[in-house]
């Protein structure tokens, strides 16, 4: 065997010594600590450019067209009719914003609760997978507008009502992610830990419970962006306030800028409860790659 | 077996007529005897199908024999409630590193520690204590994913050693790495062993690695496995990857072969 072979083969304590600085320069260059934050804004802005400017050719667009053409107010509104409308509106919308968004996230957390509590139950009792699961998945066959209007004879017209319909829609996909996450635990890592002489409760908080987080926010975020649909369509069977009753009212009274107001800001809830859980998911996961 | 006047006390595992297959026609163990002193490193070389993650479920608890005893430590472990005793005694080592993505290089390699009621505290200090020689150093706070396959494999290793067995159990477990970073590993197990002398049974298809690594190689070529044929690695330690070129390495492998190929034949009754 010839020296740079041998000098290759060397182990041990010769790399011991690079091991830390080479995890050190792998970090830096993970997260890009060194840039000055007007970079990074810079960065972000130049990287989001082609989003940021098809947003603007379709206001663009809208605005033109709408002006151009004979389209009636209560079809298409311009656009800067509709933001006009937001502005003047404003203290109005907020308060309805505030209404709807409350919905979203008290039906948001009872789904949560719920969801998780099923996800457990489903995976740890072999009764309950044969009995539960089936139902569950059945359940969704079930057109859940369909089943709305019951909520509302059931928890009457006030705030339950729309947190009852917010469930209906949110808790399927938290469950059933949360099922998928449970069952996607490495099986060598379960092994491994019970020939450590681990217990249920070992192998259920240490390795079940940490494998399925990355699911379990997947379902949440899905669950984040439609529990606002289901505010909306809660408010519309029977509500005297909220984003949902308001474009109702509006479209009724043929207010095309109320009613896209409305949109608008339902679309703008469900996008920040979308980006609110990723930061949960973020803070939650920290360095940690699943 | 040539050291038989040992006393049970003496061997870290004692296996007599183990008796296991999925179905009862179909045995993958038919009467298997193997005892393994304390302090000895010992290499099974056997192709792959043969049964060797089954014996490893059968050694650490999670499978019962259908007949045959399994004495670990000095201690007889046939007995179902001996069964959780059985399982602390022997450190397995997965062929796949299996570390917990969300824990810290640190975290991962205490969970033996940890899961046999040791305090965080102590169990941290004694694994931080131990990475330098793993070639570990400053990465306790590191996560996997931040790591090459050598090293997350010796986190894997130092996770079994922490475990307090007085036996290790190694499942192929750098067939997955790259040649060149494999006979690195070789050779740092090399040096590990040298210094703790822990009594280790290894399991490979790889012949060289067989030979360079044990103090015996036992082949199991046939199944069901009812023998194993023994050759005994009298070549000087420390050993260094070098000696795969000497004359006495090649002749031990050239033996190994012919156990190997010999049991590929159908089996005399």
């Amino acid at each position: 065997m010839n020296s740079s072979a041998k000098a290759a083969l060397k182990v041990g304590r010769d790399d011991t010594q690079d091991v830390s600085s080479e995890i050190n320069a792998r970090k830096a260059t993970d997260k890009q600590t060194h840039k000055p934050v007007h970079k990074q804004i810079r960065h972000k802005l130049l990287a989001n450019f082609p989003l940021l400017a098809f947003i603007l050719l379709l206001a663009i667009v809208w605005e033109g067209l709408t002006r151009l053409l004979p389209i009636p107010h209560y079809i298409i509104p311009r656009l800067s009719a509709v933001l006009q409308s937001l502005v003047e509106h404003a203290p109005v919308l907020a308060k309805h914003f505030v209404i709807t968004l409350n919905e979203s996230i008290i039906g948001l957390m009872i789904s949560v609760l719920l969801g998780s509590l099923c996800a457990l139950l489903i995976d740890s009792i072999k009764i309950a997978q044969r009995t539960l699961y089936p139902v569950i998945i059945a359940s969704q066959t079930i057109p859940i507008i369909a089943l709305s209007p019951i909520m509302v004879m059931w928890f009457g017209y006030e705030l339950w009502s729309k947190v009852s319909v917010v469930v209906l829609f949110t808790f399927f996909p938290i469950t059933v992610n949360t099922i998928a996450g449970l069952r996607a635990a490495d099986p060598d890592i379960g092994e491994l830990m019970r020939s450590m002489g681990a217990s249920k409760g070992d192998l259920f908080w240490k390795w079940k419970l940490p494998s399925a987080v990355p699911h379990f926010f997947t379902g949440l975020k899905m669950a984040a962006t439609i529990s606002v649909g289901g505010a909306t369509l809660g408010e519309w069977l029977g509500s005297e306030a909220g984003l949902g009753m308001y474009t109702k009212r509006a479209s009724n009274l043929l207010q095309g800028e109320a009613v896209f107001t409305g949109v608008l800001l339902l679309s703008a809830m469900g996008i920040m409860l979308f980006l609110t859980v990723q930061l949960i998911e973020r803070i939650v996961k920290g360095e940690r790659r699943y | 077996m040539n050291k038989a006047k040992q006393t049970i006390e003496q061997y870290a595992l004692v296996v007599e007529g183990l008796v296991y297959g999925f179905t009862e026609d179909k045995l993958l163990f038919d009467g298997l005897d193997l005892a393994i002193p304390t302090g000895e490193f010992v290499a099974l070389l056997a192709p792959s199908g043969i049964g060797k993650t089954t014996l490893f479920r059968l050694l650490t608890g999670q499978l019962q024999p259908i007949a045959g005893v399994l004495h670990i430590g000095a201690e007889e472990a046939e007995k179902t409630e001996k069964a959780i005793g059985r399982s602390m005694r022997i450190g397995y080592m997965p062929q796949r590193d299996s570390l917990m993505p969300w824990r810290t290089v640190l975290d991962n390699a205490v969970l033996g520690l940890e899961l046999s009621g040791v305090s965080k505290h102590k169990a941290r200090q004694q694994a931080l204590e131990l990475l330098p020689q793993f070639g570990l150093a400053g990465t306790e706070n590191s996560y996997p994913h931040e790591l090459s396959g050598g090293m997350r494999q010796r986190v894997s290793f130092l996770r079994s050693m922490l475990g307090g067995s007085s036996m290790l159990l190694l499942d192929e477990p750098f067939s997955a790495l790259d040649a060149m970073v494999r006979i690195q590993m070789q050779e740092w197990l090399l040096q590990v062993w040298e210094q703790h002398r822990k009594t280790i049974l290894f399991i490979t298809h790889d012949i060289d690695e067989a030979i360079l690594l044990a103090d015996r190689v036992l082949v199991a070529a046939s199944s069901p496995v009812s023998m194993l044929h023994e050759i005994v690695i009298d070549l000087p330690r420390p050993r260094s990857y070098d000696i795969v070129l000497d004359r006495e390495f090649i002749a031990l492998k050239r033996r190994a072969m012919e156990l190997l190929g010999r049991g590929s034949l159908p089996r005399e009754s």
